[in-house]
């Protein structure tokens, strides 16, 4: 079906499929245009002018969204062209708030780094007003600083595009033009989901997540405080690349081994956390299946996708599994069933997480999660906050020996560190459900049908005489898609798992920055899950029924799955959500 | 049918109807029905006549008498003397600017303003009732639809188009018979076709213009480019501004309804075409056609890239045609009188007339029709003439913000779509501002200027920025506070902005920087090197001066609100030009005339 498009780029000859974009085509013959509003898959809108190439006609093209065309004759690097990128730059720069060395984002700037490459230093040629913006930081996730926005739209993009959600979008005109939330509220008051996605696509220092790294100094620092540390399954696929490791290089050991000499008490595994949700969860889902109960299950791990579900599809919240997200659930024994084994005071326990994501800082605070007047969980930073605290202390990340993590919510099931990748909390609860109904040893423990990064993904599993009808949605626009299919009668299923974020954790609003121009080349979403289902294939337990410290705690403390206890202390609730704030 | 022995035809354009036409109205038809003569003199609110500078304007038929500023009070004296004895009331007779001839033994086609135009686009206007479908009918209204929709097929309609050789009048000057080349050959099953009223270039007005005195014109050309395109929708996207197009329109659509000329099968064919009003919120960017569309689909109105075009992927995603106003004006009469008629008029590469709306320092101020190539100087002498109180000539700007300006040395350059080009002006919709010696170029730049940054969408960093500093850099040239280099910036970023900026306001944003930069440089000079306005307009270099004439009456020192100026009774006096701000009260106020300005 593909229809061959011949055409030159810098006197280079070049074949690509037609549809293909000048900026793809020119990556073919080796050229890179530089590009700033850019960003594979989300947001192509020509809008920045950077990749301005001349094609003859009145005026530059944008190579990123310019269709190529038989005959075409590609200019990328001529005298005009480089003096349009300059100025351009320049027009951007002095409109720009450049304390690079107090940013987020310094070093990590697409903006600055453009600046690097084209060689355009702060000269000030086009010195003039700048915009002043007030900082909103009022939501416990996500801080905008508009003084440092290029307006690139990114954002905008994902937020509205991948996420579905939409609560940002350009205001005003011209100059005063700025991306805001309707009538200037803050993200705080609108239905934001968290997600953070927008901070993953910025280009900039002008989203980055609500600091929560001097609180956890504070906790380090304070001798009556057990503090107790517990890192997601994504964080171990993604934090070296902070230390230039490259993308989807696991460092599950060396990430132990920081946790520890940043002076944490207890250096804990979330995976041990998602393997005691495959408890529940699996149980949960049995029984429903069994009594009768709504369905489908919805999984309920993802605070991006709960928020998102209570506010834009609050008739799907009785479908929404009870348990607690894992971190929430190990937050919860560490402050109950540990404290206890420990002959420990837990309000002296500190719990802090290290999350992939952003909308853990707004779910750690919901009131429910929670018990005797404690949160479950403290604290929660992102893996890139983790990364700036180990700087911080000095640590020389890449010379770290691998180390474990610590007894006895430490030790973890290969099925518990796929919940990183989407697919993974479904592919683990149905290795789990299909043993524990049928009795049967499975082999292989693979379903490949529920991993990769197609959008919405299916599977009718034979577990016995059952078959179950699953589906795994990641980025909301999906899942929206999906509850869509299932509310006009499309679509039947038993059980499903949402991921708010496109790749699900890995490529979480928390983790490190994958720069537009690497987005072109490496999908981060594919080669961090990678990792993670290879650290899986490598461990000797790859059930979590099978965590023989997650028996125990049942053997010893819970019970049985969804017993009363369990249910006290790892289940929850849910809230519908207005959209509009009154 | 009724008939008239005479005629009274009241602007109603929106110029007429500011200075008070509907009153007139009002009071012609008390008058009329007092004096019994209802039965044999009939008041018709018309459209624009034109000469706006002359109205209210009021035309009795048969004499075609023209009655320029007509007040209520006159009106009496108009029906009792005029109407009621046959005798023109003289004083109220338009006389010419130029001849100082009063035009009490001419018709309206022989006054000086109107002598050398040529009514194609505006034929209809001040002619007939708009709001009356009859009327239109009667001047040969919906017979090309007629005619394309019985006798041609949707290839002979666009062909003819094509052959008649008619461009864009929204400013671009693409060839229309192309554009709709382009929507045809489209394969979809639903196509629109969007009239583009959107008219914002400041000053220019022919759009709206048309929209009241005609709007079963645009109607029309609308049903035959659906036709010729294969499109069954048609939207008009309108300036909530235009309140009096809009309800004309509405109107017109009703009335189209009800005789089947619009809605389906109409004249029995089995095509069939609705048209939608959409009112714009007022945004220039909106008149760009992506911007527009967006608009329209209830979207922020801003450009996005072309490729996909809008005959590919317009209108909510489907082949769009999109054609402005005035352009369209011209197409009944098209396929009524054929291409070739068509092509008569005018010169080779632009055919047809040109509507423009003739404004700033001229004493006919109005709507002109020309036939293209016409020179400027016959538009600006002849028609529109001359400057008031005798100035000089200094340049006069076409293409508003989109345009440049041209000096008077290429006053006698033909008026088409290349040359104006070609000087570094454009044709745009039709704006045409005449400047005098009092004008300052460099101020004029940013006149237009502080217009796009203000319309400017914000997309794209060119124009967001880049104009705004362009902008920043004039305010600074005409507040005596330009560098040397200024204006080497002031290129250097036109030049970028040109390039690369990501639609078509953009692009030519920086046109009347770079106009007035190529044709009066030492302006832009005198204000850097030695900060002097030449034109003695820049607030912020002019400096007030008392000379010998002064005779020390104090009145100049009592009037000045800053206590600038010093002296004794039956002295010369003195201005402290650190204290002066500049504001005139002396000068106004001197009986000697012993104040300048330098």
């Amino acid at each position: 079906m593909e229809n061959l498009v011949k055409l030159t780029i810098d006197g280079i000859n070049v074949e690509v499929p037609a549809g293909t974009t000048v900026l793809e085509a020119a990556k073919k013959a080796g050229i890179k245009i530089p590009t700033l509003c850019y960003l594979k898959d989300i947001n192509q809108i020509g809008a920045c002018r950077m990749c301005v190439v001349d094609t003859g006609a009145r005026a530059f093209g944008a190579a990123c969204v310019l269709p190529v065309s038989n005959g075409m004759n590609v200019k990328t690097n001529t005298p005009k062209l480089r003096d349009a990128r300059r100025v351009n730059l320049e027009l951007l720069l002095s409109n720009h708030d450049k304390k690079c060395l107090s940013c987020a984002r310094n070093q990590k700037c697409e903006l600055q780094q453009m600046c690097i490459d084209l060689g355009v230093e702060d000269t000030d040629t086009f010195k003039g007003k700048m915009n002043e913006y007030e900082i909103d930081d009022l939501s416990p996730s996500i801080v905008r600083n508009n003084n440092k926005c290029i307006l690139c739209r990114r954002c905008v993009a994902a937020c509205i595009n991948t996420q579905a959600v939409g609560v940002i979008g350009p205001v005003n005109r011209g100059f005063k033009t700025q991306i805001k939330s309707a009538w200037g509220q803050s993200l705080n008051d609108v239905a934001c989901i968290n997600c953070g996605q927008c901070i993953a696509a910025c280009p900039t220092g002008a989203l980055y997540e609500k600091d929560s790294t001097k609180e956890v100094w504070d906790m380090l620092a304070n001798p009556d405080y057990i503090t107790v540390v517990q890192p997601a399954p994504a964080v171990r696929a993604a934090l070296g690349e902070e230390f230039g490791m490259p993308i989807g290089t696991s460092v599950t050991g060396k990430l132990a081994a920081a946790l520890r000499r940043l002076g944490f008490t207890k250096v804990f595994d979330v995976d041990w956390g998602a393997d005691l949700t495959i408890m529940e969860e699996g149980t949960e889902l049995l029984g429903r299946l069994k009594n009768g109960g709504v369905l489908p299950m919805i999984t309920s791990c993802s605070p991006g996708w709960i928020k998102f579900c209570e506010t834009y599809y609050p008739e799907f919240i009785p479908n929404l599994s009870s348990c607690k997200s894992p971190h929430e659930m190990e937050g919860a024994m560490i402050k109950s069933y540990w404290a206890e084994r420990e002959g420990i005071d837990p309000h002296k326990i500190r719990v802090i997480s290290v999350m992939p994501c952003t909308a853990k800082k707004f779910e750690a605070k919901r009131p429910e999660l929670g018990h005797d007047g404690m949160a479950d969980v403290d604290a929660v930073i992102t893996t890139r906050e983790l990364a700036h605290m180990i700087k911080q202390a000095g640590i020389d990340f890449l010379n770290l020996p691998d180390e474990d993590f610590d007894n006895v919510l430490g030790e973890s099931s290969g099925a518990g560190t796929i919940f990183g990748a989407t697919g993974g909390v479904m592919e683990a609860a149905l290795r789990t459900v299909y043993e524990v109904v049928t009795g049967k040893t499975l082999d292989p423990v693979e379903f490949h049908e529920v991993r990769g990064i197609k959008g919405v993904k299916e599977a009718a599993v034979k577990v016995g005489d059952l078959t179950v009808n699953v589906a795994v949605a990641h980025g909301t626009a999906n899942a929206a898609k999906l509850l869509d299919s299932i509310k006009n009668g499309e679509k039947t299923y038993q059980f499903i798992e949402v991921m708010a974020c496109p790749g699900g954790c890995v490529t979480g609003g928390g983790q490190p920055i994958v720069d537009a121009q690497t987005r072109l080349e490496i999908d981060p979403k594919a080669v961090r899950a990678k990792a993670l289902y290879d650290e899986d294939a490598g461990k000797p337990i790859r059930k979590s029924h099978e965590n023989p410290s997650v028996k125990a705690a049942y053997d010893n403390y819970l019970g049985s799955p969804n017993s009363h206890k369990a249910h006290e202390l790892l289940h929850t609730t849910y809230t519908a959500r207005a959209k509009y704030s009154k | 049918m009724d008939f008239y022995r005479s005629q009274v035809l009241v602007c109603g354009g929106t110029g007429c109807t500011s200075s008070g036409s509907a009153k007139l109205i009002e009071r012609f038809e008390a008058q009329i029905a007092e004096k019994g003569l209802d039965k044999e003199v009939k008041v018709v609110r018309t459209g624009c006549f034109g000469l706006c500078e002359a109205g209210p304007v009021v035309i009795i038929y048969p004499e075609g008498t023209f009655y320029s500023r007509v007040k209520e009070e006159d009106v009496d004296e108009i029906v009792g003397e005029h109407l009621l004895k046959g005798r023109k009331v003289q004083r109220l007779v338009y006389v010419d600017h130029k001849t100082h001839e009063s035009s009490v033994q001419k018709s309206l086609n022989e006054v000086g303003f109107y002598k050398q135009q040529m009514r194609v686009a505006l034929r209809n206007c001040g002619v007939i009732d708009p709001e009356n479908i009859d009327e239109y009918i009667a001047f040969d209204g919906y017979q090309a639809l007629a005619k394309a929709l019985t006798e041609m097929t949707p290839e002979q309609v666009i062909d003819e188009v094509l052959k008649s050789g008619l461009r864009g009048r929204g400013g671009a000057g693409f060839p229309t018979g192309k554009k709709w080349q382009f929507a045809r050959a489209s394969q979809a099953e639903h196509k629109y076709f969007v009239c583009n009223a959107d008219e914002g270039d400041p000053g220019a007005f022919m759009d709206r213009s048309l929209l009241e005195g005609d709007p079963h014109a645009i109607l029309e050309a609308m049903a035959i480019g659906g036709y010729a395109i294969g499109a069954d929708e048609g939207w008009i996207y309108v300036r909530a501004e235009y309140p009096i197009a809009v309800k004309r329109l509405e109107k017109a659509i009703e009335q189209a309804h009800e005789y089947g000329l619009l809605g389906k099968n109409i004249f029995g064919t089995d095509f069939s075409f609705d048209i939608h009003i959409r009112l714009g919120a007022g945004a220039f960017v909106c008149g760009e056609e992506t911007a527009l569309m967006a608009s329209i689909e209830g979207k922020r109105g801003e450009p996005r890239p072309k490729p996909p075009f809008p005959a590919v992927k317009g209108l909510f995603e489907s082949p769009t045609n999109i054609n402005n106003v005035e352009t369209l004006g011209n197409i009944p009469q098209i396929i009524l009188k054929g291409a070739d008629w068509f092509r008569s008029i005018g010169t080779e590469r632009s055919t047809g007339t040109k509507v423009f709306a003739l404004g700033g320092k001229i004493n006919n101020t109005g709507l002109v029709e020309i036939p293209m190539g016409t020179p400027l100087r016959t538009i600006i002498e002849d028609i529109g003439g001359g400057i008031p109180n005798g100035k000089k000539f200094k340049a006069v700007q076409t293409g508003g913000p989109s345009g440049g300006c041209i000096p008077a040395s290429l006053l006698d350059i033909p008026v088409e779509y290349d040359t104006l080009t070609s000087v570094g002006a454009m044709m745009g919709s039709g704006g045409m501002i005449v400047l005098d010696e009092d004008n300052c170029m460099v101020d004029i730049a940013r006149f237009f200027l502080d217009f796009t940054v203000d319309e400017s969408c914000g997309k794209c960093t060119p124009c967001r920025i880049g104009t705004r500093r362009m902008l920043e850099i004039l305010e600074r040239i005409v507040n005596g506070k330009g560098e040397e280099g200024d204006i080497e910036k002031l290129e250097n970023l036109a030049e970028n902005i040109k390039n690369s900026a990501l639609c078509g306001l953009g692009q030519t944003a920086p046109n009347p920087v770079l106009s007035t930069i190529k044709f009066f440089r030492d302006e832009y000079e005198a204000h850097i090197r030695e900060k002097r306005c030449p034109a003695h307009h820049c607030q912020a270099l002019l400096n007030y001066e008392i000379t010998d004439a002064c005779r020390g009456c104090t009145l100049c020192a009592r009037n000045c609100p800053v206590n600038a100026i010093s002296g004794t009774v039956k002295q010369k006096h003195v201005i402290d030009t650190t204290k002066c701000i500049k504001c005139g009260q002396c000068m106004t106020n001197c009986k000697f005339n012993a104040i300048i300005k330098n």
